[in-house]
């Protein structure tokens, strides 16, 4: 008793601001300030020395250049003449594309195999475990190499081309041939009939459930809604006079003719993708109907609730919260995957503009840059909207 | 009451019948998982007319037709036939370059040594009853990659330097990934445990760091390791491309690792924490003794999956001119000495049969620790 509180803090103080922990904190904190500053004046500072010693200019007027050379496949108009920005779109285009794509079906694939694995049929079982083992433990690289130098490019010549649908669809070395679609003018309508049919199912949808929850009526919703997805359009078909035309590819003199050419690139890519990620998409699926303990379907069942209505009502969307957070990273490795591109020469944003782009302007520090902002930004813009559905699927406790 | 009431009782039991046939043994089996109703039946008919139509050919492909040192014609012609298969001769005829790459052929015994070091020093961390651990880890993480440098470099103790250039094959895959996953995990740890840091600066410059290398592709980082790290160090500083691809590889895997450190650091009861306070440790004692032995432990299954897709990823190393195990098989599929019609694939599937076997047998390895570990939640 012989110091009171405000001795003793003073002694305490005076003799070990070492031992403080606000101070200590403060003091690491700015150690680290002063450590990454000088680090990243270190880098900028060789950066600049080495630049200038290469006699290199940097800053992004370059990408106002005529990039003067040609890309393989691309959603819209480049020619060698378009700029190095042209070049950047291309690649950004083709890599949305393809991962897109390959989200939609290694998600079908993965749904379907999850499902499969869990099955009780002993053979069903046995394949999706097999798929999943095999595909899973092999590196993508392998299996995009694969697809494309030992599967696709030994393909026949142009005049051997393998006729999947007679008159329609070949596949040959230097890709698969479809009919190209050549809607008229009309064929507008029954577009936007397909999306009136949509926006209202969306709010039809949110009437019935409302109606069920206030009277415990219940109006058939999916069939409803699929009727009306095809009868609507079809009205609106033959009202407008819509017609879509397919122009076929035809076989000319040394190549085909009309119709959509899939360069090879871009299918071994998808193919790649889709079974890679499809494989640790079922484990995912996999493990989120496990983790619905089997005390929830006997509750359902209990309550009387009809098998399908058991799966939809109970079982599904709580595997779905499992099955969400996982599910974002493997679209998000898909995505930033489809950069192996580069390694079979499908013009994806690493090849055109980190590779090409790269080497004829010399503006590495810049191209990277913006090659990792793309990236970033898929990363970010996707991990955004997956959260919003994850927010709106969580578990509402009370 | 008179005897005669009941007309017989028996004394005894009854013998167990057998189960019914049809419920036992193969048939009852295949009645259980394979025909129990007739949506199963229709996908078992599948599954089989699947498997017929895709065995065989597999089969015939790998072992009937493939050609082998000891089939009747054992030279490229037979690979060059039509009928042929798997060109395997092909395979074990390149086995030298697909293991040590352009490594000088009179020094691959060095090469030996170090694969069966790592295999010494590895086997007494992952066989859980041995004890010592501590130790062998010292062996592991700092012993066999102080030895196996100098053994594989050479120039010092009379051995002929042999430059990282000549690395490659298996050999570079293997260094690759345990240099990642030696450097990976610490740094991972150390950026886990800045992630969930009390000092703002700190936690943000480690969330910045993290989310950075996670949002973009491993070829990007390689990329950005081949050709900005000679920018970023001082003029006329020269870094081995070998050295520039572990830096990206290990940096890469590592914000990786911090993500499934931090799911452990995060399930760990605040108990924990605050035991290891009341017991008056400070924050390094608290998270060496306390929080991290159990951290860790959660999530072994996920740092071994981790060590699996970096094992995969090393694979990427080929595309900035590395000669890993992919690349030299790469690199051989279109040489005119074997050139024949299935010389890539067979080159191909050896590969991922390398890269299955390693990976595969990583996972089965996690889920054994898995069911070893999981003592406390038995049901």
């Amino acid at each position: 008793m012989a110091k009171s509180q405000e001795q003793l803090q003073q002694t305490r103080s005076a003799t070990s601001l070492l031992y403080d922990p606000k101070f200590r904190s403060y003091a690491f904190q700015i150690l680290l300030l002063v450590g990454l500053v000088a680090f990243g004046w270190w880098i900028v500072n060789n950066t600049i020395t080495n630049l200038q010693a290469q006699n290199k200019t940097t800053g992004f007027d370059f990408l106002s250049n005529t990039s003067g050379f040609d890309i393989g496949f691309s959603l819209f108009e480049y020619s060698r003449s378009s700029t190095y920005f042209d070049v950047f779109l291309v690649g950004i285009a083709n890599t949305l594309l393809v991962a897109i794509i390959g989200i939609i079906l290694a998600t079908i694939l993965g749904f379907i195999m999850g499902v499969a694995r869990l099955s009780s049929n002993w053979i069903i079982a046995r394949l999706a475990t097999v798929y999943i083992e095999v595909f899973r433990n092999v590196p993508l690289l392998l299996q995009l190499f694969f697809w494309y130098f030992a599967v696709l490019q030994t393909m026949p010549a142009v005049k051997d081309s393998i006729a999947f649908v007679e008159g329609a669809m070949y596949l040959n070395k230097r890709g698969l041939y479809v009919p190209d679609p050549n809607p008229n003018a009309a064929f507008l309508w029954v577009q936007l009939a397909v999306g009136a049919v949509i926006i209202g199912g969306y709010f039809l949808n949110r009437w019935a459930k409302k109606r069920q929850e206030q009277t415990g009526e219940r109006f058939p919703f999916v069939p409803a809604f699929i009727g009306l997805l095809i009868v609507v359009p079809t009205i609106v078909w033959f009202i407008t006079g819509a017609n879509v035309d397919f122009i076929y590819p035809e076989l000319g003199r040394f190549n085909f003719k009309g119709g959509i050419q899939i360069p090879p690139e871009f299918m071994a890519l998808l193919f790649g993708l889709v079974i890679y990620t499809g494989a640790f998409i079922a484990e995912t699926v996999r493990a989120g109907i496990v983790a619905v303990d089997s005390g929830q379907s006997e509750a359902a069942q209990s309550l009387g609730l009809k098998n399908g209505d058991r799966l939809n009502l109970v079982v599904i969307p709580q595997a779905m919260r499992v099955i969400i957070p996982p599910l974002t990273s493997q679209y998000l490795n898909l995505a930033k995957n489809s950069s192996l591109a580069v390694a079979i020469g499908y013009p994806d944003i690493v090849n055109v503009f980190m590779g090409t782009a790269l080497n004829q302007s010399g503006k590495a520090v810049e191209v990277i840059f913006m090659t990792m902002m793309v990236y970033l930004t898929i990363s970010l813009v996707t991990s955004v909207l997956m959260n919003i559905y994850n927010a709106r699927i969580a578990l509402t406790e009370r | 009451m008179t005897d005669n009431s009941v007309a017989f009782v028996r004394g005894e039991m009854a013998d167990a019948q057998p189960a019914p046939s049809t419920s036992k043994g193969v048939v009852g089996w295949m009645r259980f998982n394979l025909f129990s109703d007739i949506p199963n039946s229709i996908m078992t008919v599948i599954g089989a007319i699947f498997l017929l139509w895709f065995i065989p050919p597999i089969f015939n492909f790998l072992v009937t037709d493939a050609v082998f040192p000891w089939s009747v014609v054992n030279t490229v012609e037979a690979c060059r036939d039509h009928a042929a298969g798997a060109c395997w001769i092909y395979v074990l005829d390149r086995m030298d370059f697909f293991i040590y790459g352009f490594y000088p052929s009179e020094e691959y015994w060095r090469v030996n040594i170090c694969f069966a070091l790592g295999a010494l020093t590895i086997l007494p961390l992952l066989w859980p009853d041995l004890p010592h651990k501590g130790l062998s880890a010292i062996g592991f993480f700092v012993v066999m990659p102080i030895i196996t440098f100098f053994l594989l470099n050479g120039g010092n103790f009379g051995l002929a330097e042999v430059p990282t250039e000549k690395w490659g094959g298996l050999t570079i895959t293997l260094i690759i990934a345990t240099v990642g996953i030696v450097a990976s995990l610490p740094i991972g740890v150390v950026l886990a445990l800045g992630r969930r840091s009390k000092m703002p600066f700190v936690k943000y410059v480690c969330i910045a760091f993290i989310e950075l290398w996670r949002a973009v592709p491993l070829i990007t980082v390689l990329f950005m390791a081949s050709i900005m790290l000679p920018l970023f160090l001082p003029e006329g500083t020269t870094i081995d491309k070998l050295l520039r691809a572990l830096v990206g590889v290990s940096l890469f895997s590592a914000a990786y690792m911090a993500e499934v450190v931090r799911g452990g650091l995060q399930a760990l009861p605040k108990g924990q924490y605050e035991a290891a306070d009341a017991l008056g440790l400070n924050y390094f004692k608290a998270m060496y003794l306390i929080i991290l032995p159990q951290a860790l432990k959660h999530v072994i299954p996920g740092i071994v999956n981790s060590f699996i897709s970096l094992f995969k990823d090393t694979s990427l190393v080929s595309i900035v001119g590395l000669f890993d195990l992919l690349n030299t098989v790469q690199a051989t599929t279109a040489v005119v000495e074997w050139k024949s019609p299935n010389q890539a694939i067979t080159g191909y599937l050896f590969a991922a049969a390398v890269f299955w076997i390693f990976c595969f047998g990583m996972s089965r390895y996690s889920m054994y620790m898995e069911r070893r570990l999981d003592t406390g939640h038995k049901e």
